[in-house]
């Protein structure tokens, strides 16, 4: 496998008539070409944030930190995706190197433009396809996510389609310019879980069939445990934990991954209490000082949690959480 | 049911009518086709299905919020028994105040412009149950305490709180005309999980200290089993399988709890792949297929599916499944 992208320090703000709010702080991650990246955190902890700032698609007045770094391994060459000034420079990533799908499909189509000329469209800005190069292409794209008549599909428009109809589409517009990173926020959190089964299985397919990169963003560890590699959770902002999927979902090391898979209800034992994280998420405006995780956390260690931000600590090969649990400085553990 | 149930749905249809149809009688949809169910009083009731299945349209029929077509529903708590389709003006006035409805989504279900004392306050006022500001201040802080909302909550406007605490202060609302009956419709499915079981865990203790009747509406199996003590799923309007929790759970019958149950996504990362998958979407009710409405997805389906729609028959005690091969695979 080689390497896809790599995201050092990354620290975003955003200018609010509050203040300054920080969304994303400090976040460092790579992927592997072929590698699926669960991306996990409740409403509000930044992970949507993080996954645009890698083509820089956040609002004006959104503030990067000055060390932060990402860099993207196109086949010929890394491209310092800060670098990049204007739109037109832009256009290398955004939907070029890197593809996104949303949460809600009917709100990403233009409700007045067919499907197929919307898929045309960004397949002329990003390829050089001949218009009816173009329109081959995304039939084919369309029959290939497992649309059927693809020929009557392409001249419907969105209203026409069903939720999971939609988000087939979706994925076949993003995947027809075979994109090296695919970003998919909440894919199939809309969907009925029938629907949902149907779409994992389409896009695990495609990542066997492109060999792409996918960051997989969404608040449901049972859809990471189907899905991805391996797993980084947010909380207000920081990465709290990476590791394998194994790894995080069976011996989870820093205590809000704990809480969140003890929040969660389970067919394997339905008789088993269901335990809330106590508290709720802070106010992005109101970061509690020390670990973002304090004011919730059950497993304080000591003043120190309230005191420093806890780095990250090795806990097994390949696996690492940000916890003064394992802080040999700490002297705890 | 040794007891005699709370609210009785007989051969309960919801149709809607269609615009169009110059010619002949009027198009309609059948949102909800010849439902019967039964739901004990304390009883912690499951209603699941996928979207469009019309398991919300059913959970408002039952509270006179949706129009009976035909059949029946007949409420009884032991001081009024109540038949809902021709209820008069004034009996539907107190039937509201003995049913009420939790909404999905407490971002729209709250007025921006009121503070939280007057949201919860305003049944009381509409109903008049209270005779002075007074009396529905005392009332307010007592169901805002069960539902663990403190007296410096309800000076605030709804902006100042979180999903979490927001949907506890529908809940609140719900309560506060003393409510027999509660429709908590996908009352969880906004929230975040760490929020999901404390909203879930207020329920069930708010339940079981004010002797409450739920009716709880979900697309989630998984949050479905963990609380609720019977379980009925709907597909297309129909029931096709009704069943103590434990026993849907460990034995289900019909092809379509079957595969729900397999689609939810396991947390076992080794699990990829076994789940039994389901071919296509939910039919529109406006042109549903012929016979078993679940026959276009059914991975069992014969002709005689395709032709004659089957009825809900017992499969065991409280087990009713409306499937026409449900015996041959039952092991």
């Amino acid at each position: 496998m080689s390497r896809l992208i790599d995201v050092e320090n990354l620290t975003l703000q955003f200018d609010t008539d509050e203040g300054r709010i920080t969304a994303v702080d400090d976040v460092s991650f790579s992927l592997e070409a072929g590698e699926v990246m669960g991306l996990v955190g409740e409403s509000g902890s930044g992970k949507s944030v993080t996954a645009k700032s890698l083509m820089k698609l956040n609002p004006r007045n959104a503030v990067y930190g000055a060390d932060t770094k990402i860099t993207l391994h196109l086949d010929d060459r890394p491209v310092d995706v800060m670098a990049l000034q204007n739109d037109h420079e832009m256009k290398i990533v955004r939907g070029g190197a890197i593809s996104l799908i949303f949460q809600e499909p009917m709100a990403s189509f233009a409700p007045a433009i067919s499907i197929g000329d919307q898929m045309v469209e960004q397949l002329l800005i990003h390829t050089s396809f001949s218009k009816s190069q173009a329109k081959e292409v995304s039939v084919e794209m369309l029959d290939r996510v497992g649309i059927s008549d693809p020929d009557t599909r392409f001249g419907q428009y969105a209203f026409e389609l069903s939720g999971g109809m939609r988000q087939r589409a979706m994925i076949a517009m993003a995947l027809s310019t075979k994109p090296k990173l695919l970003i998919a926020d909440e894919p199939t959190t809309a969907l009925d879980v029938t629907i949902q089964a149907q779409v994992i299985d389409l896009m695990k397919d495609l990542v066997t069939e492109f060999g792409m990169g996918i960051i997989f963003i969404t608040h449901d560890l049972g859809v990471i445990a189907q899905t991805a590699d391996k797993v980084a959770v947010m909380y207000l902002g920081r990465l709290v934990e990476q590791g394998t999927v194994r790894d995080v979902i069976r011996k989870p090391a820093h205590p809000y991954t704990r809480g969140l898979l003890a929040a969660l209800p389970t067919l394997d034992d339905i008789d088993a209490p269901l335990t809330p994280i106590p508290g709720d998420i802070p106010s992005p405006l109101e970061r509690p000082p020390g670990c973002v995780y304090n004011t919730r956390c059950q497993e304080v260690v000591g003043p120190l949690c309230s005191a420093k931000v806890p780095e990250f600590s090795q806990v097994d090969t390949g696996h690492a959480a940000a916890c003064h649990l394992y802080d040999p400085a700490g002297g705890v553990k | 049911m040794s007891q005699n149930p709370l609210i009785v749905a007989q051969g309960l249809s919801v149709h809607y009518g269609l615009r169009g149809g110059l010619i002949g009688p009027a198009p309609f949809v059948r949102a909800v086709e010849n439902v019967s169910l039964e739901i004990a009083p304390g009883s912690f009731f499951g209603l699941v299905g996928e979207s469009g299945s019309g398991k919300t349209t059913l959970g408002r029929a039952m509270l006179r919020a949706a129009p009976i077509s035909q059949g029946e529903v007949l409420f009884d708590d032991g001081e009024v028994a109540y038949a809902l389709k021709d209820l008069g003006k004034k009996e539907l006035k107190d039937y509201r105040k003995r049913a009420q409805l939790i909404f999905q989504d407490p971002y729209a279900a709250l007025s921006p412009r009121m503070t939280v004392r007057d949201i919860i306050a305003e049944p009381l006022e509409v109903m008049g149950l209270t005779k002075s500001r007074v009396e529905a201040d005392e009332r307010v802080r007592e169901i805002a305490a069960k539902c663990r909302l403190n007296v410096e909550h309800l000076r605030r406007f709804p902006h100042a709180f979180s999903g979490g605490q927001r949907q506890r202060i529908s809940i609140a609302r719900a309560l506060v005309s003393g409510p027999k009956f509660i429709v908590a419709d996908e009352s969880v499915a906004a929230l975040d999980v760490s929020i999901q079981a404390d909203v879930l865990n207020l329920l069930k203790a708010i339940q079981e200290d004010m002797g409450l009747t739920f009716l709880f509406i979900s697309h989630d199996l998984s949050v479905v089993t963990h609380v609720c003590d019977h379980v009925a799923v709907m597909y297309l309007g129909r029931l096709v399988e009704t069943a103590p929790t434990r026993t849907l759970f460990s034995g289900p019958r019909h092809p379509y709890t079957k595969a729900l149950l397999s689609a939810i996504p396991s947390l076992d990362p080794d699990d990829r792949g076994k789940a039994q998958k389901l071919e296509g979407e939910i039919p529109s009710p406006t042109n549903p297929p012929s016979g078993c409405k679940f026959q276009t997805r059914c991975p069992v389906a014969i002709d005689r599916c395709r032709v004659e729609e089957p009825v809900l028959e017992s499969a065991g005690t409280e087990h009713n499944v409306a499937c026409h091969r449900w015996k041959e695979f039952s092991s």
